[in-house]
């Protein structure tokens, strides 16, 4: 079963690569875009046919390596049963 | 947060001791405004009364130490780092800092941000950064967590100071199971300037514009206590307190701003924004000057939008300075600002009421007399109660008589070589850049201090840390003392010669009588030997509550030491052997006591004894002896002798050169157990040319240093007679891979 996990940085978290593209994309124009937050999109496949224990194990996963729970929230969307 | 914008909590002294100040405190706060202090007054209060930016627990033990000599340019304490004249019209700017608690929940950026930080301290002073050291202490590596910290810490310590572009030249790193959940992170910088090209952190006349420099502020750091009160105490994520996100890129802009703005002629005073941000800048540049500010937080840029005052002064965001500039030439400033991209805000003005006034929303939203909330001003001084420890009592009455003479010494010298305190940190220093700005001559590792050329000039600087916590945590006094003398001995074997010290204090929790006890005693060991070795403290740091459910760290008093190499094609010595056929000598003080060895602790597992023994006197003769001889070009090569005793430094100048050597051990009095591994200080492991040994051995014996011939450079085995036979291969495959394995062990 296919596991979407998006990650992204905690709201208040200065976040130095969006800064930079956004002050980039400035450059090159781009007025109307005021702000960039730049995360991960993580894609598993996990051996089962249940999406609560699919949910339980990249929650799992993310706690424990994907995401870093003192800086960044994560969101874990399984796509065919959302 | 929008509700703390506009709904304040009502201010009770539970709040207050929310806030961490107690009910003492609260009653000092509000006699000297006359009044109960607003929330946001609460929070600058309780963050300008904090440890961190008060030194209320320390400051009356660290004003015993010795802060004058002759080549100090600024007293400590009295600008954000040291400043030291080294000649050529130049003058040093160096401070050592920590960053502990946050490294102990990020241990990436919490690394980065204190590497951020303390090359923002130097460079508020005008000084380019050209080094900086680090002094690391973590638990064991067998733990997963204290591997994750390793590994996030040295990344942080290596992107952070890589991207800016500073070499990282020296530092050091022990690991103890007493640092388990409370690593140490201290990060030291040093700088040069021209003298009357510093800047100062003062607020003059009245009238002048107060500027915002650098990057947005943000809800980084803001401590905890933020979000006390009932009403939004709903725990949701994104309340909890953010951690500073270093961004080395914008530090590079903004030190390449701030000396360009400071060359304008048109800064008065600046000082860097750390813990505390805007609170703590803005009321010590007015404190210093006697002057006040009124500041408009309405035009601070924000990341986000909604912060209340509260939030905005206490923020710890990064890169962020405050400028004084000259009234009408604000815009010389600004323009050096905006060519680096960025910004730079009036925000206020000095004024002469000595308060600091603060607006949000266009109402006051503090007004506080500044010189209330600094360190030398109103804010509290506590000398707290002693107690010496009772563990003192066994440590100090352990039979060590069984481990005094052993077997297999050969063996045990293999086996010391594995100990992570012992075996190269390679791993560590290879992911940091200590060539960028090719000043560097000797990096980490084969050389017992950091050597940085000076540009324009043929001196260097020897810069090193020290500090061996267990020394101190057996016998604080003279811990302390070893401490400086060890750092000092290191810049002597470098070439240079020892001119002054920074230091940052590590310590437990300052209310417990055995910590405070323990602190004063480091502290007076420090001052006894700076005082002797004619080494001032020109200012650094203090961290207490370094504790874990077990109970406080090792008091770890660790000393920057700034050495300067007069002559740094000539003095510049390196630590391993040279040529074959040089001649070794074992030079200093007698090889006597196993306490509080590596030996004991690693091979043993036991932290026990008195530390090791040292005479002041002594030791100041001999660095100043071994420094003359380098001087006069007798010496090949020099190496201290530290954790692992004569032993380990044999080793290390093996493996430092690939080459091997012929020992005779014949040091007089004791067991070869202790010639080999005791701890003993005033040691040094010299080589010498063949022509020049009568002469170096002469010169020492007329000075009356002891010196003895061990033996000869040469072949590629390290031979200690009738003791041991070690292929220098294997000793550099020990020693090369323990760190390496250690950190990629797998969790079973």
């Amino acid at each position: 079963m296919q596991v979407d996990i998006i990650i992204t940085l905690r709201e208040s978290i200065l976040d130095p690569k969006g800064k930079a593209s956004r002050h980039a994309l400035e450059n090159l124009g781009f007025r109307e875009i005021t702000e960039v937050r730049i995360g991960k999109f993580i894609q598993l496949e996990i051996d089962t046919d249940d999406p609560g224990e699919a949910r339980k194990l990249a929650e799992q996963a993310c706690e424990k390596l994907l995401a870093n729970a003192v800086m960044e929230n994560y969101e874990i969307r399984i796509p065919d049963n959302a | 947060m929008p509700q703390l914008r506009h709904r304040e909590p009502d201010i009770t002294p539970e709040l207050a001791r929310e806030h961490g100040l107690t009910d003492d405190e609260f009653v000092k706060i509000c006699d000297y405004l006359g009044r109960t202090p607003t929330f946001t007054e609460l929070g600058v209060y309780s963050v300008m009364w904090s440890e961190h930016c008060s030194y209320k627990n320390s400051i009356a033990v660290l004003k015993t130490l010795p802060r004058t000599g002759p080549g100090l340019l600024v007293d400590a304490g009295e600008e954000n780092a040291g400043l030291v004249d080294i000649g050529h019209g130049l003058a040093c700017a160096f401070k050592i800092e920590s960053h502990n608690h946050p490294s102990a929940v990020e241990p990436y950026q919490g690394a980065a941000t204190g590497v951020g930080g303390i090359h923002r301290d130097i460079f508020t002073m005008g000084a380019r950064p050209i080094a900086s050291l680090n002094s690391l202490r973590f638990g064991s590596m067998s733990e997963p967590r204290v591997r994750y910290l390793l590994d996030g810490v040295v990344k942080g310590i290596a992107d952070y100071g890589n991207s800016f572009g500073v070499p990282t030249v020296g530092g050091e790193i022990y690991f103890d199971k007493s640092y388990e959940g409370n690593p140490l992170v201290n990060a030291m910088s040093v700088g040069i300037v021209k003298q009357g090209e510093t800047a100062s952190a003062i607020a003059e006349g009245v009238g002048n514009p107060v500027l915002i420099v650098g990057a947005s502020t943000g809800r980084d750091g803001i401590h905890g206590a933020t979000f006390a009160s009932e009403e939004i105490s709903e725990a949701s994520e994104a309340k909890r307190p953010s951690v500073q996100v270093g961004d080395p890129f914008t530090e590079k802009l903004l030190l390449e701003a701030s000396l360009e703005a400071l060359k304008t002629g048109a800064i008065v005073g600046i000082q860097d924004m750390g813990a505390a941000g805007i609170s703590c800048s803005s009321s010590e540049m007015s404190a210093k000057s006697k002057t006040g500010m009124h500041i408009d937080l309405d035009k601070v840029p924000l990341r986000e939008s909604d912060m209340s005052a509260y939030e905005i002064l206490l923020s710890e965001s990064q890169e962020r300075m405050l400028i004084v500039a000259e009234k009408g030439r604000e815009h010389e400033v600004m323009d050096v600002f905006a060519k680096w991209d960025l910004n730079a805000v009036v925000i206020g003005e000095v004024i002469d009421s000595g308060r600091v006034v603060y607006l949000r929303d266009g109402e006051v939203k503090a007004d506080i007399p500044a010189d209330s909330l600094v360190l030398g001003g109103g804010a509290p001084v506590y000398i707290r109660e002693t107690a010496k420890p009772a563990y003192l009592e066994i440590t100090g009455t352990t039979d060590l008589s069984p481990y005094i003479d052993v077997e297999d010494l050969q063996d045990t010298m293999l086996q010391l070589l594995k100990s992570p305190n012992i075996a190269s940190k390679r791993w560590v220093y290879e992911q940091y850049d200590h060539m960028v700005r090719t000043n560097t001559v000797s990096g980490p590792g084969p050389s017992d201090a950091g050597v940085v050329r000076i540009k324009g000039t043929n001196k260097a600087l020897a810069v090193a840390t020290d500090c061996n916590g267990r020394y101190v945590y057996l016998n604080p006094r003279k811990g302390g003392q070893i401490a400086v003398a060890e750092a000092a001995r290191n810049v002597v074997c470098a070439g240079g010669r020892p001119v002054a010290i920074t230091n940052c204090l590590n310590f437990g929790n300052p209310y417990k009588p055995e910590v405070y006890w323990t602190f004063k005693e480091a502290v007076g060991g420090m001052g006894d030997a700076c005082d002797m070795l004619q080494t001032p403290v020109t200012g650094g740091n203090v961290s207490f509550y370094n504790e874990n459910p077990i109970g406080a760290i090792f008091p770890t008093p660790v000393i920057g030491m700034l050495g300067l190499i007069e002559d740094c094609e000539k003095h510049t010595t390196p630590a391993g052997f040279q040529s074959d056929g040089d001649e070794i000598l074992y030079v200093g003080a007698s090889r006597s006591g196993i306490d509080g060895s590596e030996y004991l602790a690693f091979i043993h597992g036991i932290t026990a004894g008195d530390a090791p023994d040292m005479d002041l006197e002594f030791e100041k003769r001999l660095q100043k002896v071994v420094l003359e001889a380098i001087r006069d070009g007798m010496v090949a090569s020099a190496h201290d002798l530290s954790d692992g005793g004569l032993a380990v430094a044999l080793m290390e100048k093996a493996i430092f050169s690939d080459k091997g050597a012929q020992i005779r051990l014949d040091l007089p009095g004791q067991s070869a157990t202790e010639q080999l591994f005791s701890e003993a200080q005033s040691g040094i492991l010299l080589t010498v040319k063949p022509a020049n040994l009568d002469a170096l051995q002469l010169f020492l014996t007329e000075q009356e240093i002891p010196v003895h011939h061990l033996g000869t450079v040469g072949g590629d085995q390290l031979i200690i007679e009738e003791i041991a036979e070690l292929p220098v291969s294997q000793l550099k495959d020990i020693y090369e891979w323990i760190i390496p394995e250690a950190v990629s062990q797998v969790q079973p």
